[in-house]
């Protein structure tokens, strides 16, 4: 959807995240509504917006945690936003903050809200491990019990392995492959070397240190300080900026064993973390003496057959909305895009700069056009940086606009893939 | 205008509490006949087959006795008349033969939880507003409506000694759990499940029995172990009380009286013991707090007060940490700032641990822990104080310093930004005198720990406008303290009248007094802490600090204060901080169970500032009186000089923010419960012993002289 006349500007005001740490680190405690509490409390701290003023807080989230099944309600009551103010936890995979990003954008041009909190939260930490099929449905029946004997039934039928438990894999349903299996089969089928990968993801941890040592980061990251040590985490902890391409090809395939491409070197890792956006219509926040920072020029979702396509959203979302926009691959200056796999991106890129491609799937004259490189996730990636399904979103649209900021561009283009064959794709437009 | 409503339901009668032109229910001896008489009625009526007592009242069954009416009966043998009018009334109550249950929603404390314990059923609402306790013993009373015979029947021996010895709290779940209500239900169906259960009660189902373990039941079973019971209890108010308090081994004495010879003499017991303790100076004194406290809570100049929703505290430590604390609980959204992350992280630890322990409690649930400290918004530079209304300043004790972030607080914020200052003696005026709008600048003394210590001394300075002042007494009065409001001067009040006393202390050190027992005869005359524990836990550095602050304000009356401090501190020790005071402070000092393995030892290095290691010890009653008098004395001072407005300023200033032993009132309760003239007395005979610091104040003199009290 892009902007027309008549609806009004959406912008981002601020954005703010904890550090992404690795799965099973310091955040390993907590749980996903603690991460988003943690976020949406530093984003009113800093922004000091009064949280009555709030019209709505949506967060994406991926593997929900049973006890708090809408995290983005519960985190945000948490956090002090009143609790007239309504909240909606997101789920479309790898793009759940996009899709909550996108959907305060609505809100706000179509004079549904003026200030809306929007972003993800996500602990890998703690995926919920079930009981299988057959235990769960024991259980559920036993509660019906009465007497003693009503119990033997229990064991009727109940083999020794239906009490193991089940632990989920990322695995797309309709195709049964886990995502890993499936972009080790789209990098051979774009052809996207061992080689271009490590490349990739070498140049992902290299921007990302840069970025930590210019301290280009700080102003998307809040210290997290976590009870109840209060122990202060300042960065994210996945970064490896002293990797070489040696120790990248001294790792084995992790999806396709023992043939594949795909390594835990050139693939994102689990990660908890979460990253929120102030959004307000753009006259809100020049009447509550914001100066905003981008302003939402345009954003696309497009869908695949998840057989052959599941991660090639980009490829399809970017000429989209840049057909929306009114703008070229050449306008855009400062470019986010997600990075689940350094293999995925690199065949995006390809997809993006095939004429080939843009003919048969696109229904285009011409390629769409070829990325450059340096403009290219420079302050790093989720390769580097790490990946909290639900709220990586909201950290390329921050980062997005921090860059432009500080590039002095005009346009950002933000694109991700999801599961499922989702893609989106955002332009920023700088505010000045 | 009746107190009860009764209400036919489908054979239960419903009786409706609702005093009337009170904003609570408290137990009257109007009351007492009126429900007299609707027993009476009820227990002719056939159409009533139980009945269930609730209360109209918003958040309150029954809030306790009344005692304005208690203090006003002065003939004697009327407190016991009146406590054995309430027992008929009560016994008539448990001995009704219909069923009568409680339905408690909101505040059953005292006489009001005694009623409830007189039903025959109790039934609670899960609400936090729902609180059960027998606080007699905080005001020098006991529970003279049969408590100290219905609860230990009800809960057990230990359980009840513990309620009634303390006067704590008690929550719908633990009551539950301890059996002193039988079920806890959400307001909304409260007057429908009493109704119920009273009609179930009615058809005979069996009532519930005591929970209780196997151990607690063989310990309270005989005669000989309960024996041990009371032994232990006594004990342990002893250690407690030093013999100051009467009320706790009363209560002690009553149960005994009812367990080992039987409910009827239990109940005399009680009658006898309330008259005594009714009469007692204590029970005097710690009522007319109570009042004073009361009293306090309500706003004198409430126009004038202007809005604070944003508060800044600047400074995470310990103080800064406590404001923000107190601050977030009662709803106030706070900036806690410090100069980086690791002062912050210390900050928000100790905030949220001291939630934490009421989640352990079960007074507060994990949710609301987040709520409330999530108000705390930490940061590390003034960026998001645009919109800030108060800062309250926690900084380091130095005068440049507070001008330096009073300067950074007028960039940072609005013109309309109240800046106090947490001092506990830095000049208010010489902080101001550098601001752009000093009247904007107030002080705002908290104790240490905030959370736990109840007063606030709000100190003014000519400038200060009176919508500062106002706004920052009602921020007080929310954040649940005892607002006193001071003139700015040396020390304000309660640091100016806790020096003299300190000082006295180390010269009685420099007169070759032992630490330890000069500390230990202090407590036994009703201090919290001995002065030398006291100056330890302040810090050296800061009674250095503080002496010379107050040095010039002395030297004027002719007073030579002891140089031990600013020696002490010039040579390291700054007190337990650094493990440098007049005790020693092992890291070790707790063993692994968190059980203190001994008492702490006197640093004997510390005598080598006062003259030297021998040591005698000197006659108590000289030490209580020299430290006491000086006090008392200085703040007179105070009162002279108008730093306190009004005597019960001063008394509650020196009780809640000093240690004040709280059973002699504060000074000028004391002042009064003596005579001027005798006080006079013996201040002049110490003013030909000791000098100047003696030197009665002027005002002492003219009380003696006229005859005339403080308090009317």
């Amino acid at each position: 959807m892009t902007q027309q006349s008549g609806l009004r500007n959406a912008v981002l005001v601020d954005g703010v995240r904890i550090p992404f740490l690795r799965s099973g680190s310091d955040f390993k405690n907590l749980m996903s509504y603690d991460l988003g509490q943690m976020a949406i409390k530093s984003l009113l701290t800093r922004t000091q917006i009064d949280p009555g003023k709030v019209d709505w807080v949506m967060l994406g989230s991926v593997v929900s945690n049973l006890s708090t099944s809408n995290v983005a309600r519960d985190a945000a009551l948490a956090a002090g936003i009143p609790p007239h103010v309504p909240a909606a936890t997101v789920i479309l995979a790898c793009v759940s903050a996009n899709k909550a990003i996108t959907g305060a954008i609505d809100l706000i041009r179509t004079g549904q809200a003026d200030v809306v909190i929007a972003g993800g939260t996500e602990s890998l930490s703690d995926i919920p491990i079930r009981f299988r099929k057959r235990f769960r449905q024991k259980l559920i029946e036993s509660q019906k019990y009465r007497g003693v004997f009503d119990y033997l039934k229990f064991f009727k039928g109940l083999r020794p392995a239906d009490l193991l438990p089940e632990i989920p894999s990322i695995s797309e349903f309709s195709t049964g492959r886990t995502m890993g299996q499936d972009c080790d089969r789209l990098a051979a089928r774009i052809g996207v070397s061992r080689e271009e990968q490590d490349a990739f993801a070498l140049q992902s941890h290299h921007n990302a240190a840069r970025a930590v040592e210019n301290g280009w980061l700080k102003p998307e990251i809040a210290p997290a300080r976590i009870p109840p040590k209060f122990k202060i985490v300042e960065e994210d902890n996945g970064i490896r900026g002293d990797t070489t391409l040696d120790r990248l090809a001294g790792l084995k395939p992790a999806f396709v064993k023992p043939y594949g491409t795909l390594t835990a070197g050139n693939s994102s890792f689990l990660t908890d973390g979460a990253a929120v956006t102030l959004i307000m219509a753009e006259e809100t926040a020049r009447a509550l003496g914001y100066q905003p920072k981008a302003r939402f020029r345009s954003y696309a979702y497009t869908a695949q057959d998840p057989e052959d396509e599941l991660l090639l959203g980009p490829a399809y979302a970017t000429p989209k909305v840049l057909d929306q926009a009114g703008l070229s691959l050449k306008d855009i200056q400062v470019f986010e895009f997600h990075e689940a796999f350094a293999a995925q991106v690199v065949a995006n890129l390809k997809c993006l700069d095939s004429d080939q491609f843009a003919r048969e799937k696109l229904g285009r004259d011409q390629k769409v056009g070829a990325v450059p490189p340096e403009k290219l996730n420079s302050w790093g990636g989720s390769l580097s940086l790490g990946h909290p399904f639900g709220a990586t979103g909201a950290r390329l649209v921050t980062t997005a606009a921090n860059r432009l900021i500080q590039e002095d561009g005009e346009f950002a283009l933000i694109a991700s893939c999801a599961a499922g064959a989702v893609g989106n794709a955002i332009v920023l437009e700088r505010c000045r | 205008m009746p107190y009860l409503q009764i209400e036919h339901k489908q054979g239960v009668a419903v009786v409706w509490l609702d005093q009337p032109g009170e904003k609570v229910n408290k137990l009257a001896l109007e009351m007492v006949d009126e429900f007299r008489a609707t027993l009476d009625a009820l227990e002719k009526d056939d159409r009533v087959r139980a009945v269930v007592l609730i209360s109209k009242k918003e958040d309150t069954f029954i809030a306790g006795a009344d005692l304005e009416a208690l203090m006003s009966l002065t003939r004697p043998g009327e407190v016991a008349a009146l406590a054995r009018k309430g027992h008929e009334i009560f016994n008539r109550l448990a001995d009704f033969p219909k069923p009568v249950v409680a339905a408690i929603h909101g505040a059953a404390l005292g006489g009001g939880m005694e009623v409830a314990l007189a039903c025959h059923y109790r039934i609670a609402t899960d609400s936090p507003k729902t609180i059960l306790g027998q606080p007699e013993v905080k005001l020098g009373l006991l529970p003279a409506g049969g408590g100290t015979q219905r609860l230990p029947r009800l809960v057990g021996l230990q359980r009840a000694l513990d309620i009634m010895l303390t006067g704590k709290n008690i929550y719908p779940y633990p009551a539950r759990k301890m059996g002193l209500v039988d079920d806890v239900i959400h307001p909304y169906g409260l007057l429908d499940a009493a109704q119920k259960v009273a009609l179930r009660l009615a058809k005979g189902s069996p009532k519930r029995k005591r929970k209780d373990s196997l151990l607690n039941k063989a310990l309270e079973g005989t005669s000989f172990t309960r024996g041990i019971i009371y032994k232990k209890a006594r004990q342990m108010v002893e250690r407690q009380t030093r013999g100051n308090y009467p009320a706790p081994l009363r209560i002690i004495d009553c149960v005994e009286a009812g367990l080992e010879k039987g409910f009827e003499a239990g109940l005399e017991a009680e009658a006898d013991g309330f008259e005594a303790l009714a009469r007692t100076p204590q029970a005097e004194e710690l009522i007319n707090l109570f009042f004073g406290i009361t009293a306090q809570k309500k706003h004198p100049a409430k126009d004038k007060v202007r809005p604070v929703e944003q508060i800044a505290v600047l400074g995470a430590g310990l103080m800064g940490a406590g404001i923000a604390n107190v601050s977030a609980v009662q709803g106030y959204r706070v900036l806690l700032k410090d100069i980086n992350y690791e002062n912050v992280a210390a900050g928000e630890k100790s905030i949220w641990e001291d939630l934490n322990r009421k989640v352990r409690k079960k007074a507060l649930s994990a949710f609301d822990r987040d709520q409330i400290f999530n108000r705390v918004g930490s940061v590390v530079d003034y960026s998001a104080f645009r919109k800030v209304d108060m800062v309250i300043e926690a900084v380091f004790e130095d005068l440049e310093l507070k001008r330096r972030v009073i300067a950074e607080t007028e960039a940072a914020t609005g013109e309309r930004c109240i800046f106090a200052s947490n001092t506990s003696s830095l000049p208010i005026s010489e902080m101001a005198a550098t601001a752009k709008r000093p009247e904007l600048i107030i002080g705002m003394h908290y104790f240490s720990p905030v959370p736990k210590m109840p007063l606030l001394e709000v100190i003014v300075t000519p400038k200060t406008a009176d919508w500062v002042t106002a706004s920052a007494v009602e921020v007080g009065i929310r954040q649940g303290k005892t607002v006193i409001v001071v003139k700015d001067g040396p020390g304000f009040y309660t640091t100016r009248i806790l020096a003299p006393m300190l000082n006295e202390a180390l010269l009685l050190l420099e007169e070759k007094g032992e630490i330890r027992h000069i500390d230990q005869v202090m407590r036994d005359f009703g201090f919290p802490v001995g002065p030398f524990t006291l100056i330890d836990e302040v810090g050296i550095d800061v009674g250095a600090h503080v002496s010379g602050i107050l040095a010039k304000l002395f030297a004027a009356r002719g007073v030579k204060p002891s140089d031990a401090m600013p020696r002490m501190f010039a040579d390291g020790y700054k007190g337990r901080k650094n493990q440098k005071g007049f005790y020693h402070y092992h890291a070790d000092a707790k063993s692994l169970t968190g059980i203190a393995k001994k008492k702490k030892e006197v640093n004997q290095n510390a005598y080598k500032f006062f003259g030297g290691p021998r040591r005698a010890k000197q006659d108590p009653e000289a030490i209580q009186q020299r430290l006491l008098l000086v006090m008392v004395n200085e703040a007179a001072h105070c009162l002279q000089e108008g730093i306190i407005s009004t005597p019960r300023d001063g008394d509650l200033g020196a009780v809640m923010g000093l240690g004040f032993p709280p059973f002699l009132g504060g000074p000028f309760r004391y002042l009064d419960r003596r005579g001027a003239q005798a006080v006079l007395d013996e201040m002049l005979a110490l003013e030909q012993v000791h000098g100047p610091r003696f030197t009665p104040a002027e005002v002492v003199r003219e009380y003696a002289r006229g005859g005339r009290r403080f308090y009317s």
